[in-house]
């Protein structure tokens, strides 16, 4: 491999790569702006000038290729020189808006100003002003002034979201960003323009002003929006999820994620309507009750019905722990063969770039769970089928809405004589429901999903529940969950009675006089690596934080 | 110690006569002691009067409110951030005004805040600054936390404080 120098380390580089992608390889940060590993190069921050020798000026590293026996200097006193030249022309029109800007604290200027700049400006005469507060689109806020012009939001829409609605107008210090005439930045990926602008110039419009970036803890998880399982970190606030953003996995969604994940994807963690602590119906209204009393009722209403009477739905929604669970409560516990889990496909919502049909994060990891109907049992459209029939007299539903799969059932639902939902939220089942548990929700727990190419991805609790605790739990933890006390307002943040759906199942399969042991999720897990062979030799630290792909016969449940 | 034994020895040694006899010294301290009963009084009968501190003083921190009637806060949450007591909560929020960010929500907890006054220092809009207020007493935990109703105090009455920072700060 051919080798450069970067001030003084010898280093390898792929032929091709640029002073930049080779750097970075090796751990080597050189300052940048407008250089994105997934963009094209377009050199016009000149932020990452570097002196090479031979070379008679300075190089921009971002768009120098890289070549045999260079020698490059990045800490010379002239690279130096150069980088507090471009901060102070960067900061000659930029307003000094750090208080009001929502960026502070993740903001490559701000950083790059402590770092690179000597915090003087010669600048004496009133700052170029543009327009403030323009809703560039539905879901982003443009502020011209902070821009500083770097591109990198043009050409994603170009390049990455293949919808350009960006362009520069105008020239010298009057250039500003704006769409085409006619046109909003509505693209389905447009928010991850935010994430690449490098100031503050783009802002979220739901986040906006919601909290500042070091108040908030962040959590490594994955998007349940569809099965591509983008992988994304979630930030928390006084146990609130304020925001989702994507984290970078090259074999699932890069640096990206879409709209819809980002905005649609946690709001019913913290809604009104959630479920808190189990519920049982008692002339007609559904009243809460002790997790001991629902446990006991639901095993004792069960034990009433045949085999053949009953059905378990499980859920593409839930983890895979917990879908090993439902489908061993279905075989051994129950004794049922009709189990199956309901298929969520919108065609129209898939495009070519990350979004799929399987509105599920987790289909595949359903039915590798089992969570399938055994021989002469029934899938789903019969369980349906079998429900208005009246054959089918009592129901476990995990996770899910199941008028969703046929609004018809309703009518049907009622004549249930015994429908069990574990949910998050109320829905249209729960209103039917006779025992309601309330679920952990996605972000309340740990466990895997599998996305629609076989890999197995992690999720971690980022929001406390009442049996949870933060700290007990090794959660995330933010300056503000590590000193508040019971006393601080700001540290009083609602807290749900609601457990995973494994351990659920697991206190129901005990209240039936069976003796599962498990603890934590990654006892279930462990379970399943014994049992499942697909998942042969996989531990929690070994999927780690980007997942593994699993080698399955057949990779397309729709 | 060993010193302190030996000039105590040195001192009985040294003692003069009249010293030894005790009544001129008593003489002596009973002059004071009548000099200070009529010199003027020193003490401050608080409550009924009350000390009014120098600028300098560093009381409970409060919001500057403009004569406009709005705050100067912008919720940038600097203050909440360097605060060794996490005493301070903000929540800001959109406005129209022209510096968009405006504090929906600010509370200081006095049961936290150490007077340290690094809240002022830190403030780049200099909206929050100690005041000469040291009167903070009650009777549970809820009072302590005071919102914008008890911080917001009008410019006028902060005068001194913001001279004394601006030449001092
Ligand atoms: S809005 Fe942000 S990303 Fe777009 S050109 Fe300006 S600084 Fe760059
Ligand atoms: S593409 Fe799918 S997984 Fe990725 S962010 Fe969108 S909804 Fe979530
Ligand atoms: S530092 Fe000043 S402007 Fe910022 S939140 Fe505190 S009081 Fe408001
Ligand atoms: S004076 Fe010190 S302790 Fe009190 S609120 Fe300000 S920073 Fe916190
Ligand atoms: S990063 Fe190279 S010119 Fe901007």
């Amino acid at each position: 491999m051919p080798k450069i120098i970067i001030d003084g380390n010898e280093i390898e580089f792929k032929q091709g790569q640029t002073i930049i992608e080779a750097a970075k390889d090796h751990g080597i940060e050189i300052p940048h702006f407008c250089w994105h590993p997934k963009l094209s190069v377009s050199g016009n921050c000149r932020m990452c000038l570097v002196e090479v020798e031979k070379m008679p000026k300075l190089v921009i590293a971002c768009a120098t290729v890289a070549s045999e026996g260079m020698v490059v200097h990045t800490q010379s006193p002239k690279t130096i020189a150069a980088r507090n030249a471009v901060m102070e022309f960067l900061l000659i029109n930029h307003p000094l808006d750090c208080p009001i800007c929502d960026e502070a604290g993740e903001c490559k200027l701000q950083d790059y100003a402590y770092q690179h700049s000597i915090g003087e400006s010669r600048f004496v005469e009133e700052k170029v002003h543009k327009d403030k507060r323009v809703k560039i689109g539905p879901r982003v806020m443009f502020d011209a002034e902070r821009c500083i012009s770097c591109s990198r939001c043009i050409r994603f829409c170009d390049e990455i979201a293949k919808d350009s609605e960006l362009t520069f107008t105008r020239r010298g210090d009057r250039v500003t960003i704006t769409t085409f005439p006619g046109e909003e930045l509505d693209n389905p990926y447009s928010m991850n323009v935010v994430d690449i602008c490098p100031v503050g110039a783009l802002t979220n419009a739901d986040f906006r002003f919601k909290a500042r970036v070091w108040d908030m803890s962040h959590t490594n998880s994955i998007c349940i929006g569809c099965s591509r399982g983008c992988n994304i970190e979630i930030w928390v606030r006084n146990n609130e999820i304020l925001r989702l953003t994507p984290r970078h996995n090259e074999d699932v969604n890069s640096y990206w994620m879409c709209d819809h994940g980002r905005l649609n994807t946690f709001k019913f963690v913290n809604s009104e309507t959630r479920v808190n602590s189990p519920h049982i119906r008692k002339e007609g209204q559904l009243i809460r009750v002790s997790w001991d009393e629902a446990f006991a009722e639901a095993a004792s209403r069960l034990r009433t019905f045949g085999k053949d009477q009953i059905a378990v739905i499980g859920s593409a929604y839930a983890t895979c722990e917990d879908n090993y669970l439902v489908s061993k409560f279905a075989k051994n516990i129950l004794g049922t063969g009709n189990l199956d889990f309901i298929r969520h496909i919108d065609y129209s919502f898939a495009d070519d770039i990350l979004r799929k049909e399987d509105l599920t994060p987790n289909s595949l990891g359903a039915e590798l769970m089992g969570v399938k109907p055994l021989k002469n049992g029934l899938n789903v459209e019969e369980i349906i089928k079998s429900i208005k029939e009246g054959k089918i007299k009592a129901l476990y539903l995990i996770e899910d809405d199941i008028l969703t799969a046929d609004p018809e059932i309703e009518t049907y639902l009622a004549k249930l004589e015994l429908l069990i939902v574990h949910a998050a939220n109320f829905n249209q089942s729960t209103n039917f429901a006779d025992i309601v548990f309330p679920a952990a929700t996605y972000a309340e727990k740990n466990g895997t999903f599998i996305n629609f190419q076989g890999r197995l991805q992690r999720i971690r609790p980022a929001v406390a529940t009442i049996e949870v605790d933060r700290a007990l739990e090794g959660m995330a933890l933010s300056r503000l969950d590590k000193f508040g006390t019971k006393f601080d307002r700001w540290a009083q943040g609602k807290h749900f009675d609601a457990r995973a759906t494994w351990k659920i199942l697991t206190s129901l399969s005990n209240a039936f006089g069976s003796r599962w042991k498990y603890k934590m999720a990654e006892d279930v897990f462990d379970e399943m690596v014994s049992s499942i062979p697909e998942l042969k030799g996989l531990n929690y630290d070994i999927i780690g934080d980007l997942g593994v792909q699993l080698k399955l016969e057949k990779v397309n449940v729709v | 110690m060993a010193q302190t034994s030996d000039s105590l020895k040195k001192r009985k040694k040294d003692l003069t006569f009249w010293q030894k006899i005790y009544i001129p010294e008593i003489a002596k301290g009973l002059a004071l002691t009548f000099k200070n009963m009529i010199r003027p009084k020193f003490t401050m009968e608080y409550p009924e009067e009350k000390f009014i501190p120098p600028p300098s003083y560093r009381g409970r921190p409060v919001l500057v409110l403009e004569e406009t009637g709005e705050e100067r806060c912008v919720a940038c949450g600097l203050c909440s951030r360097v605060c060794p007591a996490l005493a301070i909560e903000v929540q800001a929020a959109e406005t129209e005004r022209e510096k968009e960010r405006y504090p929906q929500k600010f509370e200081i907890n006095m049961l936290r805040c150490i007077f340290c006054g690094l809240c002022e220092e830190v403030c780049p809009e200099e909206a929050i600054v100690m005041s000469k207020d040291y009167e903070l007493a009650f009777t549970n935990r809820e009072d302590a936390i005071y919102g914008k109703d008890k911080l917001l105090t009008p410019v006028s009455q902060l005068k001194d404080r913001i001279e004394f920072l601006r030449k001092y700060k």
